[in-house]
């Protein structure tokens, strides 16, 4: 006989988990003691939101299942915003949280919240777990739903009583087995064979790939397969890296904040193939006019997610890998075509993705130095807005897991304890937090946890001193009506030195090179606060409800 | 649009109702009624759903439905041949020597038996698809219903053939 809490962590130790993020608080507490003498690292964060996105960060860096751990009440509804994090980017996530005893469920005990009940739209699945003997199974099954299929996060909740209960010794790991949940892997073969044909007829395809690419581990298939039938790929926020940046057949990011080539080429493509992707409004703009004149080819392993927003002609459940890979064994001729790489090519070259080099410290430059100075080497994690867009765009990232970024939910805050998160799961390859000066500050206390822990996070904020991306809509669809946009001067670079951290302040674009050049050698971690063009926008851009061929900004110089 | 009927497997566990139920609201779907009991199968329950919606819509409500852990099973029997019952207890009002004839004559017709006798009012208990309670339901409201309760739509397919063994 065992208590919940040992059955708990030996489980945690047998699925491979090395790492765990969390808070302690009262009815942790026989957990918490557990893990006193316990071989799992456990990472003390300063607030339990930082723990979810860490667990994240943690999962899209390593593609393993993250874990995160709160108390109860407050603790599990802090971590809420990082589990839907996680949910809507589907990454697999295993958040634990202390509950009040059974005896006390639903009598409003001290620090108690319906946390199972309040998670319910943004978990893959929960457990509220009401004995001890169950903990065992529940682990098991926990991991193997968060883990598999479309992956996801799964929350665990465990009453003080159960996780102090003594119950039978744990049993072997064995495969687990649900009436309920039986994902598709394999992709139908006639189906295959007449995606095969489509791509065989098409005179104009583009392959539009998605986070699925990445979480399935496809983009070595995916290239395989670009580069055997000659399509070129364009990738949503959440796939990039699934294609190296510079590679011919690349057409970068699509959507609203997208390439000008991107969006046209999907615009006249007569064959779409989908792949791990989910024809988000960002993507698609106006759902009439995205990809009006194609075929489409969806390929993904969830099936509500076909024809779901746009009727698609040939869907294929299944994991991206193991469809790509049936695929790459039956294509055979590589067809020439010629005029659709060509007209590619040329709007590749009208309407390229350009810095102005005009004196003035612009994000986008920043961005393309960091880019240049790593060279595809390191972790870059990003907030949300302006210096999310302008590292997707700017960035060059030729691997998949090394660009971490809130898509779906788009969580400002989530950069830093992400970061933290990316350092455990390669703790060989530098992590870079990409800022601005409204998300930073939606975190800031993690500087601790960064120092505790001495985790070499560089934080890149793009400082301008708005919330730039509301400020960019204010000042294109709002009549330039700053409403609650704009933040006071901080001196990031004092916050910094108040915890521990050593920083830079950048003024001038030719301090840039020589700024993030000190940070990438500095072994620790580091601060940069950029003081960058104000009112810098990011461009291309489609407007809300506009098809997205119709952008603006971006254009040809 | 059209009204569907779904015959719905689940795990009989605690919060599985509401993972259901919570599913149908978050994403805009419309259940007309909803009905649950244990089933021929040990821990496991059947829900019957109807819900109104265009083809695509009806699709997604399939396709969420089976993408929740508990669901074991989700079948749609409206295109197939099957029978619709639901029951409904209506108390309605019923003074002797007035309307209480009328009413027992009305409840005659539809089948419903009378199975509560009040001094001024009557409860009746009715079996059948839905539109024959709303039928009865239209009549007797001229008398004045005091209250009226629905079980909600159950289903079955007819002849040897079940949901759960296909």
């Amino acid at each position: 006989m065992k208590t919940g809490a040992k059955i708990l962590v030996e489980g945690l130790l047998r699925q491979g988990v090395t790492t765990i993020f969390g808070y302690p608080g009262g009815v942790v507490l026989p957990i918490y003691d557990e893990l006193y003498d316990s071989p799992l690292q456990h990472i003390l964060v300063r607030h339990e939101q930082a723990a979810a996105h860490a667990a994240d960060g943690y999962a899209r860096a390593s593609g393993k299942t993250g874990v995160c751990i709160a108390t109860s009440g407050p603790g599990a509804c802090n971590l809420v915003t990082g589990i839907a994090t996680a949910y809507m980017d589907s990454i697999p996530v295993v958040a634990l949280t202390g509950q009040v005893p059974t005896a006390l469920l639903g009598n409003d005990a001290f620090q108690e919240s319906d946390i199972t009940g309040i998670t319910l739209p943004i978990t893959k699945h929960s457990y509220l777990v009401k004995r001890a003997e169950d903990i065992d199974q529940v682990v098991k099954e926990a991991f193997h739903i968060a883990g598999t299929g479309r992956q996801g996060p799964v929350l665990i909740d465990l009453p003080k009583d159960v996780v102090t209960n003594p119950a039978p010794d744990p049993t072997p790991l064995t495969e687990v087995s649900l009436r309920g949940y039986s994902p598709t892997f394999k992709g139908n073969l006639r189906q295959i064979e007449k995606a095969l044909s489509m791509i065989a007829d098409a005179k104009r395809p583009v392959i539009y790939a998605g986070g699925g690419v990445i979480a399935s581990d496809a983009s070595a298939e995916l290239l395989l397969f670009a580069e055997a039938a000659g399509i070129p790929v364009t990738t949503t926020l959440m796939a990039i890296g699934a294609i190296p940046c510079d590679h011919p057949l690349n057409l970068g990011m699509l959507g609203m904040h997208g390439t000008r080539y991107a969006n046209y080429a999907v615009t006249e493509c007569d064959l779409l193939i989908a792949i791990g992707a989910r024809f988000d409004d960002r993507v698609t703009g106006r759902l009439q006019s995205f990809a009006p004149n194609a075929q489409i080819i969806h390929i993904d392993i969830d099936p509500a997610e076909i024809g779901k927003n746009k009727p698609v002609d040939l869907p294929i459940v299944g994991d991206s890998r193991q469809v790509l890979t049936c695929i790459l064994d039956r294509i055979t001729t590589r067809k020439a075509r010629e005029g659709w790489m060509e007209k590619i090519a040329h709007w590749k070259t009208v309407h390229p993705m350009s810095i102005p080099d005009d004196g003035v410290l612009r994000p986008q430059q920043v961005i393309k130095t960091l880019s240049d100075l790593l060279d595809g080497h390191g972790i870059i994690v990003s907030e949300v807005g302006q210096n999310q867009m302008w590292t997707a765009q700017h960035f060059c990232f030729r691997h998949p897991r090394r660009w971490i970024t809130s898509g779906g939910l788009g969580t400002m805050g989530y950069g830093l304890p992400a970061a933290m998160g990316a350092h455990f799961a390669r703790p060989d390859l530098p992590v870079f937090d990409i800022a601005g000066d409204g998300s930073i500050q939606m975190n800031i206390q993690e500087f601790g946890t960064v120092v505790q822990y001495d985790i070499p996070v560089k934080v890149v904020i793009l400082n301008n001193m708005y919330l730039g991306m509301v400020r960019q809509w204010q000042e294109l669809f709002y009549d330039r009506r700053y409403s609650y946009t704009e933040l006071p001067s901080v001196d990031f670079v004092g916050i910094a030195a108040a915890y521990g951290i050593d920083g830079i302040r950048v003024d001038s674009p030719d301090q840039v090179r020589e700024a993030l050049t000190a940070a990438i050698e500095t072994k620790g971690p580091f601060v940069l606060d950029f003081r960058i063009e104000r009112e810098e926008n990011v461009f291309p851009m489609v407007p809300a409800g506009a098809a997205i061929n119709e952008m603006i900004g971006g254009q040809q110089k | 649009m059209k009204v569907h009927t779904l015959s719905v497997l689940v795990e009989n566990r605690a919060g599985v109702l509401s993972r259901v139920a919570g599913m149908f609201s978050r994403r805009g779907f419309n259940i007309e009624s909803l009905a649950v009991g244990t089933c021929e199968l040990p821990e496991m329950s059947r829900i019957t759903i109807t819900v109104l919606g265009d083809d695509a819509e009806i699709e997604q409500v399939k396709k969420q439905l089976n993408k929740l852990i508990d669901v074991i099973k989700v079948s749609d029997i409206t295109y197939r041949e099957h029978i619709q019952r639901e029951l409904a207890l209506i108390k309605v009002a019923a003074n002797p020597g007035s309307t209480r004839a009328e009413v027992m004559q009305i409840a005659d017709i539809f089948r419903a038996q009378i199975i509560d006798v009040g001094t001024r009012t009557l409860v009746l208990q009715v079996i059948g698809a839905p539109n024959k309670i709303d039928a009865l339901e239209k009549l007797l409201r001229q008398y004045g219903i005091k209250e009226l309760v629905r079980t909600g739509t159950v289903a079955v397919l007819r002849g040897a053939k079940t949901t759960a063994g296909e």
